[in-house]
């Protein structure tokens, strides 16, 4: 298929339904309306449902409900939004449901502002909501990678039965860029009859299935959090996803950088190469699971000083940065989160600080 | 070799349809492109502006401040993003609606009146298209019968203003180039 000029939010839109999802629920928000702007006509024509839920709690649980059929469902929203759906995805993760969230980053706390941010780092790794539970979270750098996650996206909610989260920027969502869309997924769900609340009529198995999230036996419920832990540990297993750049020199300095953010260092790093300088990039692509071990390999290969992990935030990816690199270099950090983007001289004199 | 066009200027001038189509047309030539709105809190009448990266290779940061062009259809862009553009750079001014100029020696300075040829074109409403078409025409980014192509896919659903259109992306490339 040739390729087409889209915008990131109106990409994602295409890309879900290509991916044959057929229900989406959402409340409208800045910067990501144009996902809802754009199923809201698309979707009809598909035989699908567009939904608006009358806050972002319903959305989460209107998700939920057709999670739970093994109907493929997404939703998307931004920051403050994925706070209010926070306590579903929890539910959602324990009662292993399929399903898609995108969360077109915006700055915060709070309100904050309508400007690209990745403040919502630790919230979409570490669990919004309570308990232990994980998302999959991937995190594009433009409209091409939003295309293609989207669409990976169903297809690892229902490998592991469970919340896939796209982790976007106000950026990403705004922008125009050309992108060719990957071949269209089968569209039916993989065999949900073992486990959905699909229906006894049309279900070959007769086995009544029971969607839920508690377990009062304390033996049950430990067996269950072992059972979700158990994927949590494949996924790490075999769907880390990062990009090495520029880590076949003897670069001194590595920066860690995803997103946005990461595209900026690229620039950047492509300017110090033509003074001479070395610099290279690792770009978690997933967030959750981590990409530990690239990490560590990076960060300790002998030309290497010191580690950056530059962020759209205060400080969050840079721990688990930390956490991988064991103490073996120095770990710093640069962090913006107004919503102004550093520019790529603003990276070269960090760099430039550091060496 | 990267270009950057910022265009500029208020809400309901069309910029940011005359820097997607000049997107759209270098994507078509084969070019890697970005178009990049700003959409920040604007009050209505407010600026607007959005930047269009045209690339031979993967675009980096999509975030320019120093473009390598300025198409200002209107007084406060001009005077705020002036500054902004590389030395060698084309400043389009439009003079329906400006009347200073860019007050720099190391540009090229481009000044069409552009509401006035939208208007003798058949409305001043095409004035974003006669900006598109006369920026092109100086500033030689794409072939010109491509973007004129683009311009008449993008109204495929209006087909009543593609002759407006097509009369005002002639006259705004004629202007330039009989000037």
């Amino acid at each position: 298929m040739a390729k087409v000029l889209m915008k990131g939010n109106e990409a994602i839109g295409e890309a879900a339904i290509r991916a044959g999802c057929k229900n989406y629920f959402a409340y409208p928000i800045t910067p990501q309306s144009e996902v809802a702007e754009y199923l809201v006509k698309r979707l009809p024509e598909e035989g699908g449902v567009f939904l608006q839920g009358e806050s972002e709690v319903a959305v989460g649980y209107m998700i939920f409900g057709a999670a739970g059929t093994g109907e493929r469902v997404m939703t998307t929203s931004s920051s403050p939004g994925i706070s209010l759906m926070s306590e579903a995805i929890s539910y959602i993760a324990a009662a292993q449901c399929p399903c898609v969230f995108v969360n077109i980053v915006r700055c915060g706390p709070g309100l904050g502002g309508i400007l690209p941010a990745q403040g919502d780092y630790f919230q979409a790794t570490k669990g919004g909501g309570h308990g232990d539970y994980r998302l999959l979270v991937l995190a594009p750098d433009g409209v091409q990678e939003a295309v293609e996650m989207t669409m990976q996206a169903f297809t690892l909610a229902e490998k592991y039965r469970g919340p896939v989260m796209i982790l976007g920027d106000g950026l990403i969502g705004q922008m125009m860029e050309p992108v060719e869309f990957p071949e269209d997924l089968a569209t039916e769900p993989i065999n949900n009859d073992d486990w959905a609340t699909n229906g006894m009529s049309t279900r070959k198995s007769k086995k009544r299935n029971l969607v839920k999230s508690l377990f009062l036996d304390p033996t049950d419920l430990n067996n269950h959090n072992l059972a979700l832990k158990a994927k949590y540990d494949q996924m790490g297993r075999e769907d880390i996803q990062f990009e090495a750049y520029n880590t076949d020199t003897d670069y001194q300095v590595l920066i860690t950088s995803y997103g946005t953010m990461s595209r900026v260092c690229r620039t950047a790093i492509d300017s110090l190469k033509e003074e001479g300088i070395e610099v290279a990039m690792l770009r978690p692509k997933t967030l959750f699971p981590f990409p530990e071990a690239a990490i560590y390999d990076a960060a300790t290969k002998d030309s290497c000083k010191t580690v950056i992990s530059i962020e759209l935030s205060m400080g969050q990816m840079v721990e688990d940065v930390e956490r991988c690199v064991k103490g073996q270099r120095p770990v710093e950090f640069y962090g913006e989160c107004g919503g102004d983007i550093p520019s790529p001289e603003k990276i070269i004199d960090i760099i430039k600080g550091i060496i | 070799m990267q270009t950057e066009i910022k265009f500029a200027g208020f809400g309901g001038q069309g910029i940011l349809l005359s820097a997607k189509l000049l997107a759209y047309a270098a994507m078509k030539q084969g070019s890697f492109v970005a178009w990049v709105p700003s959409y920040g809190p604007e009050m209505r009448g407010g600026t607007a502006y959005c930047t269009v990266v045209i690339s031979d290779k993967l675009i980096g940061s999509p975030i320019i401040k120093n473009p390598t062009h300025l198409v200002a259809m209107n007084r406060p862009s001009l005077e705020t993003f002036v500054d902004d553009v590389k030395p060698g750079g084309i400043v389009f001014i439009n003079s329906s609606l400006i009347p200073v100029r860019s007050n720099r020696e190391d540009i090229i300075e481009l000044v069409v009146p552009i509401n006035e040829i939208a208007a003798d074109a058949g409305s001043v409403r095409a004035a974003n298209i006669v900006a598109l078409a006369a920026f092109n025409a100086k500033a030689k980014l794409v072939d010109p019968e491509l973007l004129k192509q683009c311009v008449k896919d993008e109204f495929a659903a209006k087909a009543k203003i593609i002759p407006l259109n097509m009369k005002a992306f002639d006259e705004g490339m004629n202007f330039v180039e009989n000037n």
